[in-house]
């Protein structure tokens, strides 16, 4: 390898990316949009959902049950109905996430002391909203019945303290179940895959395409040498992103950062390389630009959206998932990333996700090497 | 004029389907990204690896740890005897969920005290640690409430069926099992329509740019209007194939069911196509290189995603991101596909939806055309 043709080949590329002004200012926006959208966008802490309330029996009890939903932050009490059907039409065209039905004779059986159901109609299309709305639910109703049954007591000479278990549930690692903590980390897998991927699959596609490649060919540039003057570029724009997406992280979401800088940009400049190979590999493979930009979206940017565990739980996955994603890269860095942010895990015992991202690291930098061929046809 | 606007459309069907690899692009990937989408997106939270620590060895307590080992929520691991080996296992990453009962947990329940039970979650993943906990909470009340009852029974038996109780009769309408996959699969789909199209459309008509033919159709009679329509009927027949394959593969495969009208589903396809058309061609207008038009396709891409409920509830974002979701055409159709799928909900619930797209949809093309006119100048 030469280094002048390298350096030139690299100020070639450097050229190339300078002369489009806009390009390179999405290259350092979209790191903090993509933190943005995800920081502010990405929440799935339900609170104030929207309520429809059908109470049939109008009385001082079904009211003291309804001031409790008014009283919790999570649900917000939108209306009152007075019959069945609107209730219905309130929940099918998205008003209401949960109705409220309270039987005719809810305080002819409390005052009995025989046993009374409240309804809920929950909208359960999402079903994780559903579920946890229903958890809210049952909490209400629960506590509500403990105390008329110890009211009752008390009116019947019997006195008796409310069996209660206190549940003290202490969050570690993101004690404020904020959901910019649990996702933000993860988007700079997503900003490298498509810094990586996106732009490189479509470096050498676009030479092919436009016929330029012939005129590369015909001067004495190795093709080792267009590979790195082709790559270089990129891995420092992908450095630079790493860092601009840690510092918005840090300093604007507050997500905390307890683990060491150093491995965060080694683990970053590892999975970097692996971007990089697996985007320049497609741009050999697939000639056309449309082509190579949607397999690059294919192997790069949806295993690092979907199959990292950046959004959703790895463990929650069937079983034959979960062992397809020990072969993405991006479920490695993934990890890193919030063991480094999140639990301060020190750099010695993360060597199980480091260990395996070095490798593919090696092997797919290699395998781009291979790829490339300064041959025609 | 439309003898002009057929030879151009068999000539764009024959470009865009004469390329091998761009016909198995249509297919392909979509295929697999349905399957890969549907099986990997879940926000269900089953089988939580836990690990208890039981310091009260008592009756009580023992019931409490069945009710969590017989739970399909927690998978309990290990019963530990050292509160050391609890946080050691959360810290290792071997549980999720470390469950704490005291000495005097038994006593404190018997006094009419309340009686703690101490939790720590590992809340990297916060949605998993906040339904958990829910979980953990309702297990606790549902306890609780038994003892109460069990002590109202034992210190009271005359009042036996006199005491009063509230109970929660929960309805999970549309999703009755709450299953997560019937809650993505229309969202997949609609997603990925959006990503197939927009890209499409946008690298269609810029790679005519790119590689200079544009200029040599301009130079013939066609007239700009008519390049347009001739240019994106085909991309708007290959995206109505392309949903509607996406759509059956996916709902047939997941099992989802579909309880509209077919005719509803379509209407909306189509508005929501013509949204895609458009801002396809607006990319197209301010992008000179394919690359460009793939940076640029991202950026309307992934906030038309995130804002879109598509998996995260619009209703837990800041208000003012809330107001930003009325721009995303994704928002619009995702309650169309919802709403035919799980809701069987008709036109009289979706037209403002159906509005939206068209307004939308008129919006977008319109200033596509514009653009487009003044970017030939």
């Amino acid at each position: 390898m030469n280094w002048t043709r390298l350096l030139v080949m690299a100020k070639k590329e450097v050229l190339q990316i300078l002369r489009d002004p806009r390009s390179l200012a999405i290259v350092f926006i979209m790191p903090a949009i993509l933190v943005i959208l995800f920081g502010y966008g990405v929440n799935l802490d339900i609170k104030g959902s929207p309520v429809y309330v059908f109470d049939q029996d109008g009385s001082q009890q079904s009211q003291d049950l309804l001031k409790r939903f008014q009283a919790s932050q999570y649900f917000h009490l939108v209306k009152v109905v007075d019959n069945y059907p609107q209730l219905v039409r309130a929940i099918d065209d998205g008003s209401a996430k949960i109705g409220i039905v309270i039987p005719w004779n809810f305080s002819e059986k409390l005052h009995d002391g025989s046993p009374v159901h409240v309804q809920a109609l929950v909208d359960a299309t999402d079903d994780n909203t559903a579920n946890i709305l229903i958890g809210y639910t049952q909490g209400v109703i629960q506590g509500y019945s403990s105390e008329i049954q110890i009211e009752a007591l008390q009116r019947r000479g019997v006195s008796l303290q409310p069996a209660s278990l206190r549940v003290e549930v202490r969050t570690w690692y993101n004690e404020d179940l904020e959901s910019s903590a649990f996702i933000i980390p993860g988007v700079l897998a997503l900003v490298m895959s498509v810094i990586g991927a996106f732009l490189t699959s479509l470096t050498i596609a676009r030479e092919w395409e436009r016929g330029t490649m012939e005129q590369l060919i015909s001067t004495p540039v190795s093709a080792a040498e267009i590979m790195f003057g082709k790559l270089v570029p990129y891995f420092v724009l992908g450095m630079a992103d790493t860092i601009i997406s840690a510092l918005i992280a840090i300093y604007w979401f507050k997500v905390p950062f307890r683990g060491s800088f150093v491995t965060l940009l080694v683990s970053s400049a590892m999975f970097l390389v692996v971007v990089l190979s697996l985007g320049f590999f497609i741009s050999v493979l697939a000639k056309g630009q449309f082509a190579a930009s949607q397999i690059a979206l294919l192997v790069t940017f949806l295993p690092a959206f979907l199959l990292s565990g950046f959004l959703f739980a790895i463990e929650q996955m069937p079983v034959v998932l979960q062992w397809f994603t020990r072969i993405l890269p991006a479920r490695y860095y993934v990890s890193v990333l919030k063991n480094i942010f999140l639990k301060g895990t020190p750099t010695a015992m993360l060597y199980a996700d480091l260990v395996p991202l070095a490798l593919f690291s090696f092997l797919l930098g290699i395998l781009a090497t291979r790829s490339f061929h300064k041959r025609l046809s | 004029m439309f003898s002009r606007m057929r030879q151009m459309i068999i000539k764009e069907f024959i470009q865009v389907l004469r390329d091998k690899r761009t016909r198995f692009i249509l297919i392909g990937p979509p295929i697999v990204q349905m399957l890969v989408f549907g099986y990997a997106a879940t926000f269900e939270v089953r089988h939580v690896s836990t690990v208890i620590v039981d310091y009260d060895h008592s009756q009580k307590s023992r019931d409490l740890v069945s009710r969590f080992t017989s739970s399909p929520y927690f998978d309990v691991i290990a019963q530990l005897e050292n509160p050391r080996d609890l946080s050691g296992a959360i810290e290792q990453g071997k549980a999720t969920i470390g469950i704490q009962i005291n000495a005097g947990f038994a006593q404190a329940l018997e006094n009419g005290q309340s009686a703690p039970v101490q939790v720590i979650v590992d809340a990297t993943n916060s949605n998993s640690a906040l339904v958990a906990a829910g979980y953990i909470t309702q297990i606790a009340a549902g306890f609780a409430q038994e003892y109460q009852q069990a002590r109202i029974d034992l210190t009271a038996p005359q009042l036996r069926g006199t005491i009063p109780m509230v109970q929660l009769d929960y309805r999970p309408w549309y999703n009755p099992d709450l299953r997560s996959r019937w809650f993505f699969i229309p969202g997949i789909i609609g997603s990925l329509t959006l990503v197939l199209v927009i890209t499409l459309t946008a690298f269609g008509v810029v790679r005519e740019r790119e590689i200079g033919t544009l200029e040599q159709i301009m130079v013939t009679p066609i007239r700009p209007a008519e390049f347009i329509l001739s240019k994106t009927l085909p991309f708007f027949l290959i995206g109505l194939f392309d949903v509607s394959l996406i759509a059956v593969v996916g709902s047939s495969w997941f099992q989802v069911p579909f309880r509209g009208h077919l005719s509803v589903l379509f209407t909306g396809a189509v508005l929501f196509l013509l949204c895609m058309l458009g801002a396809g061609l607006l990319i197209s207008t301010v992008s000179s290189t394919q690359q460009q038009a793939m940076v640029t396709a991202f950026f309307f891409i992934m906030p038309a995603i995130v804002f879109s409920g598509f998996g995260f509830p619009i209703s837990t974002m800041p208000q003012w991101l809330q107001y930003m979701t009325y721009a995303s055409p994704l928002r619009y159709f995702l309650i169309v596909l919802r709403g035919t799928y799980l809701k069987g909900v008709g036109m009289d619930i979706l037209w403002p939806q159906m509005a939206a797209m068209a307004g939308l949809g008129m919006a977008l093309l319109l200033l596509a055309i514009l653009r487009f006119r003044k970017s030939l100048d």
